[in-house]
């Protein structure tokens, strides 16, 4: 369906006493202001992440920060709300969703307004940012991240399905959409059921299909390098998520071992950049960094903050690319909160036995004495004596060390003995020091979750000023359209 | 693959799990298929770790000593991942505990290095994170479980196990 001229349109539906309504703002975009978008999505980028990422790779003497992060160095901000149609509190489906399509939708859907079909694909299409781009104007599109490919913020560039763990049939939609650049971890859904590793149910091998279909196939940081004179980049490093940057730089744990060449972020969006910036037509670019958000719901802090300067070392790149010309708006935009706060410093020298002695509130909190940040922004220690003391509003039994997870990612609780019940990892209890701390989510969470605070978004370049106040997040999708002039003069 | 099918029987937990223990002690029935090596100290000992040799974004690759092992009778430790029901003929064992049960959280997902063990008969499950013992016949290459759709590329069928 398409209604052609701008204004407010309600849809009601009724079946017997029941009755739906729902209103579509039809807009006319305006002529084109900008030919590109870089659409950046912090997963779960709360502000106490940014605050502690400032303070991590910029560094605080006497209560200034010794430099701006990429992001926040941005003319223009905007206060955006993040719920669904189903709740006040969001998923990483759904409002990332909000962004690519312009329409709300409900926890664990794709471009779909939520039915009641049993048929997670048969639930009613709303068009992908991509797919508009594609269809009116031949644009490119790239989607990078350093999740699944597969997961719930890159597919939102491609995705129609009520439910976001439908990995294989998002394959499927991201080969029928066709991104001229993809890049992200897991491959298993890529690989024909006999290949071992694969998560398939058939025997289609998707990184075949690709290359037949015209694109580079690359699996390393190496390989990726080799790549940027490549028309159509299909990028997998990792079967599961890309390692964090705190694993991949300096601990060398979690999947490191296994895929010592990964890339960065950094070195994906420079060829996604080069890639898609061929297009005379112009492009748009998602770029997520997905693990703050999960290494938030692992309990895992430095791991997040380690990603969110990562996040802001690809805005930068980003920024380079744009400055050069007038003609990109650069995005950077959370998908949710976590129910985060810095309360103040942990230090070691505290006098007294229990982790809660070793809290320095107000002026005993002091400053961290974190070393200076390296060339990327990034201390080459967190285990040191006085650290961020970065809470988490909402857990499950858990023991909290107050100190970094050198050997591995958090894992804050493990399934109990009655079912759908979680209790504390009893290995986080064993660390001296340690605090006990009882649950306060229901028994069925396993770790952290989602929270429904607002989240800030910055941007620049022609169609930034859009940005501004409150906004629901479906205006992020409305303003990067009318930054594109996607519909002009379409009430003539 | 007769031990897939095997048609669920209430046992006691008691009974099943000193079955299952008197099965490892003795001779297990397993063992006799890979004659003459029939003794119980014979057995041979497969780790997660030797499972496969790489793991690659186009694939694993099974490891020598996996393949050697293909069709005879083996020992494997790990842990029982929290199982969909409370007695069944199949469950997943994993090299470490987890954290999250795949099967109840769509979000959730399988580690890499799974086997996935098809019992002689339908038994009481034991809770989730519990490290087992589990001795049968090796298989190993891509099948799925035509009541379940899962999907496995190493298993232990005719299996026995106990709590270790």
């Amino acid at each position: 369906m398409s209604l052609a001229k701008p204004g407010k349109y309600t849809v009601e539906a009724t079946a017997g006493d029941r009755k739906a309504s729902v209103v579509w703002e039809v807009f006319d975009t305006g002529a084109p202001k900008a030919k590109n978008v870089i659409l950046f999505v912090g997963d779960g980028m709360s502000v106490a992440h940014r605050t502690a990422a400032r303070i991590l790779s910029k560094g605080m003497v006497e209560g200034r920060y010794g430099g701006e992060l990429a992001m926040d160095d941005m003319p223009h901000m905007a206060l955006v709300s993040t719920a669904g149609t189903d709740s006040v509190v969001t998923d990483s489906a759904n409002s990332a969703s909000s962004y690519t399509t312009g329409h709300k939708s409900c926890v664990n859907a794709l471009g779909v307004y939520c039915a009641r079909n049993k048929d997670t694909l048969a639930h009613p299409k709303v068009e992908t940012i991509s797919e508009v781009v594609k269809r009116l104007r031949g644009m490119s599109v790239g989607v990078v991240t350093n999740t699944e490919i597969e997961d719930a913020t890159p597919a939102s560039m491609v995705s129609h399905t009520r439910r976001r763990s439908d990995y294989n049939d998002i394959v499927k939609m991201f080969f029928d959409v066709q991104p001229d650049v993809i890049m992200g971890g897991g491959s298993p859904n890529f690989l024909a059921k006999s290949t071992p590793g694969s998560k398939r149910p058939d025997e289609d091998d998707y990184i075949k299909k690709f290359e037949t279909a015209g694109y580079k196939f690359v699996s390393t940081k190496t390989e990726l390098a080799n790549a940027k004179t490549a028309g159509k980049v299909l990028g997998l490093f990792n079967t599961g998520n890309v390692d964090g940057a705190l694993d991949r730089f300096f601990l060398k744990k979690g999947g490191v071992p296994k895929f010592p060449d990964q890339p960065d972020l950094t070195d994906q969006i420079g060829a996604a950049l080069e890639i898609l910036s061929k297009n005379d037509k112009g492009f748009v670019l998602m770029v997520e960094s997905g693990r703050i958000d999960k290494y938030s719901h692992s309990l895992d802090w430095e791991r997040a903050i380690f990603d969110t300067i990562m996040l802001d070392n690809a805005v930068k790149v980003a920024k380079d690319f744009a400055a050069a010309r007038n003609d990109t708006l650069v995005v950077v935009v959370p998908d949710h909160a976590h129910p985060v706060a810095l309360v103040g410093t942990y230090d070691d020298n505290r006098p007294g036995q229990q982790l809660r002695d070793k809290l320095g509130m107000y002026e005993e909190a002091g400053f961290p004495n974190y070393p200076a940040p390296n060339a990327d922004g990034y201390p080459d220690k967190v285990d040191v004596s006085r650290r961020l003391a970065f809470m988490f509003g909402a857990f499950p039994d858990y023991c909290d060390t107050g100190h970094p997870y050198l050997e591995g990612e958090n894992v804050p609780a493990v399934a109990g003995a009655t079912k759908d019940t979680y209790v504390a990892n009893e290995k986080n209890c064993d660390v001296p020091g340690a605090a006990r701390r009882t649950g306060n989510l229901p028994f069925k969470a396993p770790q952290g979750v989602h929270a429904g605070d607002d989240v800030i978004l910055t941007a620049m370049g022609p169609g930034a000023e859009l940005f501004r106040g409150r906004i629901d997040n479906t205006r992020v999708f409305r303003f990067m359209a009318t930054a594109l002039g996607l519909a002009p003069g379409s009430s003539q | 693959m007769a031990a897939h099918g095997s048609p669920a029987r209430l046992t006691t937990r008691r009974r099943a799990l000193l079955g299952a223990a008197a099965a490892v002690l003795s001779a297990p029935a397993a063992a006799v298929l890979s004659a003459p090596a029939a003794l119980a100290l014979d057995l041979a000992t497969l780790q997660f770790d030797q499972l496969y040799k790489s793991f690659g974004v186009r694939g694993y690759e099974f490891s020598d000593t996996l393949l050697g092992l293909k069709g005879k009778a083996v020992v494997m430790r790990g842990y029982m991942a929290p199982p969909l029901k409370p007695e069944s003929h199949f469950f997943v064992l994993t090299g470490q505990p987890l954290a999250l049960c795949p099967f109840c959280q769509s979000d959730a997902d399988w580690p890499a290095d799974i086997v996935v063990i098809y019992l002689r008969r339908a038994s009481p499950l034991v809770g989730g994170g519990e490290p087992v013992t589990v001795s049968g016949q090796l298989e190993v290459g891509s099948w799925t479980d035509p009541q379940t759709g899962f999907v496995s590329q190493i298993r232990i069928v005719d299996a026995t196990f106990r709590r270790s």
